[in-house]
């Protein structure tokens, strides 16, 4: 490995340099890939596809000419992520066979500033999970443990920027899905503003929680990312107008002066010695770097989880309706009529979590229970929001564990659903909020498994949690 | 006791924007199946629905014109349920908060009586695909899904079959003025649902049934004169309605269930979280407002201030098509009553003779304001009138040459009349003594023998004039 283990923005000034091209880099990628197999990151890869592209752009930079921001670097994008021509199997049986018809804004966004997609990355299936245990095609592991599971849904966008298959991934996270990998992983991934990412494309398991957002090793290659990828879209009328800030350019301005709220929910007795102290030691650090702590309160976090499953098992739902064998996909054979067709591949076709919560979501939302479920859900959601903006009002931003613990074993939590959904009940709040949190790495228990930090931070003040964030990274940088 | 028949309607129409509702696909009926379709109208996972605004516009376009209270904030919804024609397994629809609620129209019984028809609500929404059934098995045709649709709604205010009929052609006729919608049935452009119930006087309502597969106004005519009749021996042989949906077979002239209250589908409505709610401002409804063309009722004043009657002011604005054609004639020949009798006698004579769909004016404003000048100056007579309309109607132009090449000129030249007549006195001693006995009905044979003798030429006035000078 001659080249991986630089970061994202090493790489670009190496490629501008002249000092590496794209086709060295997509063939030490494709070496990696193979070596680290065993991971079971990726579900597709486009070996073939990216020399050719890599090559192309080699010869434009050349040629002296622009190959954007990305220009030549190699990307995974998760598996729910449409890029034409691209198997889009979102973990699933039901899209084995489905070869995205377009691509989707964001992933056009990389494409655009030059970036190679090498791969599509595992995932628990359409989303839904916390570790990647619920794929079709077998669990990612994780790279700094492969007893262990790396996280999810966005198991193999955390596993192979970890594992160095690539310089960066884009997740998508709707309650936890970005963060709770990159903890588990070790490394920084953020959950944008609810709008500040297109949706366009990226199969929908929960449209008014899921966000895009990048996985990078270092905080910067992350902003630099996001600035890539956001932004209003005519396709999304979700979207924001909001303009994109340069995120990089407060970066480096430190944590002097700043207040950081401290929610005294998020550090319960729940939490793993090892991750309170690494926690502990981060907000030391803070404070002595001239960071203001202050204390603040969210009352009703603890609903969130409750919320969660109600509004997000609601629109997976109606979301998922769609996959119903008579358009693309895979079709049950031997059905007898059209309902026998719906049924029939449908059961086939998705996996266990799935049909629960499609069950637990037309539950919630059918004649006589959508008052005491969805509408109650929603409101107590604003609640929940109105919270989050009440107690960023008095800091710029907050600090928590993104989970109570570091990574478990493959298998531990297989069978114990509430156990499972209680791993995200730090990083869930956050989208009922619709804010942007990022995941940072800040220590290692005594195994030497990565324990993750959130920020979270105001609406569209992504801006905010990289300044607070690129400062720990620098300061604990050990080696790369 | 007498019964009463209670009967509302959901009235579905295509709006005729040049796009789709949630997508940029062209809304055409017609083109080859499947070809007006993208990853939005064909649910591709991942895609995702952006409003149309004309569709919006148009919707509130037809709720102002029809009096409803526009609401300030409206929001789209889920309908979930299966279909194959329904791509995303659910269609975008609008329950809590419509985009119009309220308003009516006045609709005139065939006996002058008049009654005001309430309004529900009128959402926007989109139509599904559809199914085509071959020997091949079932394909399906996406071009339509997509389509906005407005889903008008009555109050159940109408008590007869001809009533429900009447409500239906003043709605048709009032999406036609307002321009939103073709209302071509045919084309399933304009749909009818029928819910109908019965009850004895003084008693509470029934139970209702609705009616589907409703293709024409003869078919919702029928329909309810024998739901109505259906409902009524159930409940008199002392069997009970049963809430249902039921199928008109317009072959058999009968309604079937097709599926009872206990079977139907939880449609589990919420809001779609993919389309933000709408924020209609008092702002943004008066700069609709002004969009407004002239309906009805205006044009009906202006053209009885013209000096139509108000019977032919009346019919000449039963349908926009008819007076935009009116006023588009007079601008090149104006004529009020003359080239509205023209309209109203001449060109209904032709369209009445056509399906309700196919209801074209088919000559130019010009040729038959050309035409009318020349039947009013006299170049030609009625008859000749007529011949040239029928040219016109079939695809001829330029009435002038038509009197040519027709053959048509009014034979106006008294000398030659005077020969011609004076032979057909000479001929007919018997009914010369007639006329001189003021038997006048004579003339008519005389004008008779003047035309035959003329190719129908003679300009029957002066043929009149001349047989008096003549016989005097």
């Amino acid at each position: 490995m001659k080249y991986l283990d630089y970061s994202l923005t090493e790489i670009i000034e190496k490629l501008k340099g002249g000092e590496v091209t794209s086709v060295e880099l997509v063939k030490e990628c494709f070496e990696r890939i193979k070596e680290t197999a065993d991971l079971n990151a990726l579900n597709s890869t486009y070996e073939k596809e990216a020399l050719a592209r890599a090559k192309a752009i080699d010869e434009t930079r050349g040629r002296g000419e622009d190959v954007g921001v990305l220009g030549g670097v190699p990307v995974v994008l998760k598996d729910n992520i449409n890029y034409l021509g691209t198997r889009t199997t979102c973990a699933s049986k039901f899209l084995e066979n489905f070869i995205s018809p377009y691509t989707a804004t964001c992933a056009q966004k990389l494409h655009d500033a030059g970036a190679i997609v090498i791969a599509k990355a595992n995932m628990d299936e359409f989303a839904m999970g916390s570790s990647n245990e619920n794929s079709a095609f077998g669990p990612v592991k994780n790279p700094v443990d492969n007893t262990r599971v790396p996280g999810g849904s966005s198991g193999g966008s955390a596993c192979t920027v970890k594992a160095r298959q690539c310089f960066m991934s884009l997740g998508t996270d709707t309650g936890g899905s970005i963060r709770e990998p990159s903890s588990f992983c070790g490394v920084v991934g953020i959950k944008p503003t609810y709008g500040r990412v297109s949706r366009y494309g990226v199969v929908a398991f929960a449209s008014s929680l899921d966000q895009v957002g990048p996985l990078t090793r270092t905080v910067r290659d992350n902003a630099l990312a996001l600035s890539i990828i956001a932004g209003a879209d005519p396709m999304d009328m979700t979207s924001s107008q909001t303009e994109v800030p340069n995120y990089l350019s407060d970066i480096d301005k430190g944590v002097k002066g700043l207040k950081i709220g401290m929610p005294s929910q998020f550090f319960t007795d729940k939490l793993s010695p090892s991750v309170r102290s690494s926690l502990d030691k981060a907000i030391e650090w803070y404070r002595e770097n001239g960071a203001e702590i202050v204390p603040v309160e969210l009352p009703s976090v603890d609903t969130a989880l409750a919320v969660y499953y109600v509004i997000s098992s609601a629109e997976a739902a109606s979301n998922l309706a769609r996959f119903d064998g008579v358009k693309y996909g895979v079709r049950a054979e031997n059905y007898e009529d059209v309902v026998d067709l719906y049924f029939k591949s449908r059961t086939q076709g998705f996996g266990k979590e799935v049909k629960r919560r499609i069950m637990l979501g037309n539950y919630v939302l059918s004649s006589g229970y959508y008052d005491a479920f969805y509408r109650k859900a929603k409101r107590v959601q604003k609640v929940i929001r109105q919270e989050f903006l009440s107690a960023l009002e008095k800091c710029d931003c907050l600090i928590s564990p993104t989970t109570a613990t570091p990574a478990f074993k493959l298998g531990e939590k297989a069978n114990d659903h509430v156990a499972m959904y209680l791993t995200d009940i730090f990083t869930v709040p956050v989208n009922i909020a619709g804010v942007p949190a990022l995941s940072l790495p800040c220590g290692v228990d005594e195994e030497g498994l990565p324990i993750g930090m959130q920020l979270i931070g105001k609406h569209f003040d992504e801006a905010m949690l990289y300044r607070v964030a690129n400062a720990f990274e620098l300061a604990h940088k050990e080696g790369k | 006791m007498s019964w009463n028949t209670v009967i509302g309607l959901e009235v579905h129409s295509e709006l005729n924007t040049k796009t789709k509702c949630f997508c940029g696909c062209k809304n055409e009926f017609g083109d080859k199946p499947n070809t007006n379709c993208c990853p939005v109208c064909t649910a591709m996972p991942g895609s995702l629905p952006v409003l149309n605004r004309d569709a919006v516009e148009r919707a509130i376009l037809m709720g102002l014109a029809v009096g409803c209270r526009i609401n300030n904030y409206s929001v789209f919804e889920r309908k979930n349920y299966f279909y194959p024609d329904l791509c995303k397994a659910y269609q975008i629809s609008q329950l809590e908060y419509p985009l119009c609620v309220g308003g009516g129209l006045e609709i005139e019984l065939e006996d002058g009586t008049k009654k005001f028809i309430r309004l529900d609500r009128i959402h926007l929404e989109e139509d599904a695909g559809k199914l085509i059934h071959s020997r091949n098995g079932t394909m399906i045709d996406y071009n339509r899904g997509g389509v906005p649709l407005i889903e008008i709604v009555s109050k159940p205010d109408m008590n007869s079959a001809e009533e429900a009929v009447a409500y239906l052609q003043k709605l048709r006729s009032t999406l036609l003025y307002v321009g939103v919608s073709d209302c071509k049935m045919q084309e399933g452009s304009i749909r009818f649902d029928v819910n109908i119930s019965v009850n004895r006087d003084g008693e509470p309502l029934g139970t209702r049934t609705e009616l589907k597969n409703l293709n024409s106004f003869r078919a919702v005519l029928r329909a309810i004169k024998y739901e109505s009749a259906r409902q009524i021996e159930e409940l008199e042989a002392g069997r009970k309605v049963i809430q249902e949906t039921r199928r008109w077979d317009d072959a058999k002239g009968k309604t079937y269930s097709m599926r009872t209250k206990e079977d139907s589908q939880d449609y589990r409505y919420f809001p779609d979280p993919d389309l933000i709610p709408l924020d209609v401002t008092e702002e943004y409804i008066e700069s609709i407002r002004k969009k407004l063309p002239k309906l009805a009722p205006e044009r009906k004043a202006e053209y009885q201030k013209m000096g139509l009657t108000e019977q032919d002011a009346t019919l000449i604005t039963s349908e926009r098509a008819y007076a935009d054609f009116f006023e588009a004639v007079l601008k090149y020949f104006n004529e009020p009553k003359f080239v509205c009798n023209w309209i109203t006698a001449e060109v209904f004579k032709k369209l009445n003779a056509l399906e309700e769909d196919d209801r074209k004016i088919s000559v130019t404003p010009q040729d038959l304001a050309k035409m009318l000048e020349l039947y009013k100056n006299g170049e030609i007579n009625q008859a000749g009138a007529r011949k040239i309309f029928d040219a016109l109607w079939e695809g001829e132009t330029d009435p002038v040459r038509l009197v040519e090449t027709l053959g048509l000129k009014q034979l106006n030249d008294t000398g030659a009349l005077k020969a011609v007549l004076e032979k057909i006195i000479a001929d007919n001693p018997k009914a010369v003594a007639e006329l001189k006995a003021g038997n006048e009905k004579t003339m008519a044979f005389f004008v008779g023998q003047a035309m035959r003798a003329t190719q129908g030429k003679a300009n029957p006035k002066l043929v009149n004039d001349l047989v008096r000078e003549l016989i005097k």
